[in-house]
């Protein structure tokens, strides 16, 4: 039971970590990253939520960290004043969100990741050996990236640190392309995650989950077309 | 369209300061704090109506309020009033309330609906049923528990309709979730309940709908009073087609689909049981992304997708959060997610899209309002979903608000923002939410909850020019910890506003005089009666002849030097002296005033309204036989 919640924790972690790119001032606000849950915090039976519940929330808070990372490139890295205003509204967006799920699971007792933790650097660490125990315990969903090279495992839609490092690195015009492309990506990745948890039997029941899954499947829907529509802008094409 | 740089819109203080209440002292301390005095500070106000400017718009939040720093409480939060007076406070009965108090959702109150004596509220387990024929003292008429998973109610006669959305709610109202990914238990959709007695409220029929009803509007049938229809909003994801029959999880043009497009219920409402789904509305087809814009205060409308043009395959609304119709003027606002939809209703089963708005200053279109002459709509943003703090002062004003926008020709022209003003804590979920209109004679008025942010009084009369009007707001429930609480809603019902608190319970408010706001104007409201009330299927308002109606519009012309200062006085003492006859002399009084009126209204700074009293004044004299 604990081992969905190592690994979601795990790529939160990662997801800020692995960046291998050049230390920008976008990076240096929520670069630390986070800390590993203790596994054997729940000994107690969970009462009205499921496990799915909890990797939900979990893997939401590092899902959401990377994000903000990525928006907070937005104003040293020359982009246009429209998506600014989406950076600026993203950032604003999950910061509260991360705060309200890092909430719930500390109220239900639940590991909560920590993106601001600098000690979690330490995860990009773990060992082989813990690495593939987990490989053989949990399973890998086709929709999260595994990237042996880095040991990276990120959730759905999430960059990997080459991928990054190569925002970091654009400018101007090619970094909104990017950025929007990336972070359209991202925002189906969050969309995979909400139907993998009502996918779960007998999870999302609980009303804060039910309702924030469906707030984050409506917002970031809605906010898919706003990106859509400003990539359209910048390549002339429909996107597809 | 108004610069947000030009703007300033603190509103200037007048009221009394915060005051703090122990839980048991609430209603007691209420009833003696009756005065609703504006004391103290600047701009006290002498209690005669006077020519008054708007206040300024805001630009930021202010934390020199008298609602910052109220002290936290579940039971005895402080709490700060303006232009309001507390009638009554009634907790949430204990069935409804859970162990351990008010944290969660699972048994949050939610929205109301009103018929006679009664309000109906929802709650995420359940729904209660109040008698506030005393208004200082509503009693609990039924609490049941059937979990909803928000639990939006309408009423209509003897129907109750009961939104239920969360994938863990039975047919047998059952409280143990369901564990199956395909189970026939399951009851997601509407239910509808037979109240002829209201203590044995019996279920009649649960309407099962691929994606749950988060929310429903009530659409009369124009010309069958036997019919009403149900437009059904739901957010879930789509059910497995196993579970029910035709639900399909597939993109926007895929035909089948069970995304995009409003279910629409037909009652017979001597059979409810028979109510079943005659439409399936694709009010989202062919429609392009809004434009997005930088750090203008709003976008271009969204396009037409062109003829041939590729669909996409994901993004977009695939539905709407709640739609607001207006029967009475044929159209329907839809509050769509990234979109605020236009809908013609004519043919309430078939709804048709009209026009598409959007602004990326708003995350998330909630609701909508329209006023009572239909020239305007009131967009609701509930950025951050609801349960986030999104008052803060750091928080963009412009951002989780509410978008007035014009109507004209069954086109949507947006104008100012409104947010309400004052900053609060990181532990108060706070942002626009629901309201209805307060029928105040020549003027567009809306009581409207904030959650935790409080209720809120506001003017939007001049669409560029928004303000508050009267307030009310208790601190947080916890100083250290967001919990979920405040207002879901603040509605006027036949006098009184009547607010539903997520934590707390019901809440009674009585409107009290002050400089934007008269007895007469006050006393006008209170003339509208209304048999049921749907705050989502907006009655069309109208006053009967009376003297406070026309006072309200020579209140109105003082207020805002509409007509010079001698006319007004002059058309007081006139009033007045009308006032004291009876029968034929009455008329004839009142008939010499309107026909002065009309005169006046000729050469007025406010020549529009002085044609409205003109015709108040006319409809008055009629009656006067």
């Amino acid at each position: 039971m604990t081992h969905p919640r190592v690994f979601s924790t795990f790529a939160a972690a990662l997801l800020l970590g692995g960046c291998a790119a050049p230390r920008t001032p976008a990076q240096t606000a929520p670069t630390r990253t986070a800390q590993a849950p203790a596994a054997t915090t729940k000994p107690q039976a969970r009462v009205g939520y499921t496990e799915a519940d909890v990797e939900f929330m979990q893997g939401m808070i590092g899902h959401h960290a990377q994000a903000i990372v990525m928006a907070k490139m937005c104003p040293s890295h020359g982009a246009s004043a429209q998506l600014r205003v989406f950076c600026d509204k993203v950032i604003r967006s999950q910061r509260d969100e991360i705060d309200m799920m890092q909430t719930w699971l500390r109220d239900h007792g639940e590991a909560v990741p920590d993106p601001d933790d600098p000690h979690a650097m330490h995860m990009m660490h773990m060992s082989m050996a813990e690495h593939a125990k987990m490989d053989s315990t949990m399973k890998m969903d086709s929709t999260m990236h595994m990237d042996m090279s880095s040991h990276d495992m990120l959730m759905p839609g999430m960059l990997t640190s080459e991928q990054l490092a190569e925002l970091d690195r654009a400018r101007g015009t090619e970094f909104d392309r990017l950025f929007l492309t990336y972070m359209i990506r991202h925002h189906e990745g969050a969309l995979t995650m909400v139907a993998k948890l009502f996918d779960t039997p007998g999870a999302g029941q609980t009303p804060e989950i039910f309702g924030y899954a469906t707030s984050v499947d409506a917002d970031q829907r809605a906010e898919i077309d706003r990106m859509q529509r400003m990539l359209t802008t910048i390549t002339g094409r429909t996107p597809q | 369209m108004t610069s947000a740089g030009t703007r300033s819109r603190r509103l200037a203080r007048f009221t009394t300061g915060s005051l703090t209440l122990a839980a048991s002292a609430i209603v007691a301390a209420c009833a003696t704090s009756s005065s609703g005095s504006m004391s103290s500070a600047p701009g006290t106000w002498s209690g005669v109506v006077a020519p008054t400017p708007l206040p300024p718009m805001a630009t930021a939040a202010s934390t020199t309020d008298p609602r910052v720093g109220l002290k936290a409480g579940l039971t005895d939060a402080g709490s700060a009033i303006s232009g309001l007076r507390l009638v009554s406070h009634v907790s949430k009965p204990a069935m409804l309330t859970g162990e351990g108090g008010a944290r969660g959702l699972t048994f949050a109150n939610s929205d109301l609906a009103f018929r006679g004596n009664l309000v109906f509220q929802g709650n995420f387990s359940g729904f209660q049923i109040w008698d506030i024929s005393n208004p200082a003292s509503p009693a609990l008429k039924k609490a049941v528990v059937c979990a909803t998973g928000q639990g939006d109610p309408s009423i209509y006669g003897n129907l109750l309709f009961l939104s239920s959305e969360s994938t863990g709610n039975r047919t047998d109202c059952g409280t143990q979730g369901i564990q199956d990914r395909v189970s026939m238990d399951r009851m997601v959709g509407v239910r509808i309940y037979d109240i002829s007695d209201i203590n044995n409220p019996r279920k009649v029929a649960d309407i099962q709908t691929c994606r749950g009803s988060h929310t429903h509007t009530l659409v009369p049938d124009p010309n069958d009073p036997g019919v009403v229809y149900v437009y059904v909003s739901g957010s879930a994801g789509v059910r497995s087609g196993e579970e029910l029959a035709g639900c399909v999880d597939a993109p926007i043009d895929s035909a089948n689909t069970s995304r995009f497009r409003v279910e629409v219920i037909k009652v017979p409402l001597a059979h409810p049981e028979q109510a079943q789904i005659v439409n399936y509305a694709r009010i989202f087809s062919d429609l392009e992304a809004p434009h997005a814009h930088g750090a203008a205060p709003s976008d271009e409308p969204p396009r037409q997708r062109p003829a041939g043009a590729a669909q996409r395959p994901r993004g977009g609304p695939n539905q709407c959060h709640d739609i607001t119709v207006y029967p009475a003027i044929g159209l329907a606002g839809g509050a769509c997610g990234g979109y605020g939809l236009l809908i013609d209703i004519k043919d309430p089963v078939n709804p048709k899209r009209l026009q598409a708005v959007g602004d990326t200053n708003f995350a998330f279109w909630h609701s909508a309002t329209f006023n009572n002459d239909g020239t305007k709509v009131l967009f609701t943003d509930e950025w951050g979903g609801g349960t986030l703090p999104k008052c803060r002062a750091d928080d963009p004003i412009d951002w989780g608000g509410d978008a007035i926008f014009t109507l004209t020709n069954d086109h949507l022209t947006q104008r100012a923002y409104f947010k309400m003003p004052a900053a609060q804590t990181k532990t108060e979920n706070c942002v626009a939410h629901n309201g209805s209109l307060i029928p105040i004679p020549g003027r567009d008025i809306m009581v409207q909850g904030w959650y935790q942010g409080g209720l809120d009084v506001i003017d939007f009369t001049d669409p560029n020019h928004p303000y508050e009007v009267a307030y009310f707001d208790r601190g947080p429930v916890d100083a250290n910890s967001l919990v979920t609480a405040g207002y879901w809603a603040g509605y006027w019902y036949n006098g009184h506003i009547i607010g539903s608190e997520i934590a707390r319970g019901l809440d009674i408010f009585e409107l009290v005089p002050n400089r934007y706001l008269s007895q007469n104007e006050i006393d006008a409201a209170k003339l509208v009666h209304l048999d049921q009330f749907n705050p989502q299927s907006q009655p069309k308002i109208t006053w009967p002849a009376a003297f406070p109606v026309v006072r309200s519009y020579l209140d109105q012309l003082v207020r805002g030097n509409g007509l010079a200062a001698a006319r007004t006085s002059a058309i007081a003492t006139q009033l007045n002296a009308a006032e004291a006859l009876s029968g034929g002399a009455r008329r004839d009084a009142l008939n010499t005033i309107a026909t002065q009126l009309d005169a006046d209204a000729n050469g007025a700074a406010d020549a529009a309204r002085v044609r409205k009293m003109a015709g108040a004044v006319r409809d008055l004299a009629n009656a006067s036989m």
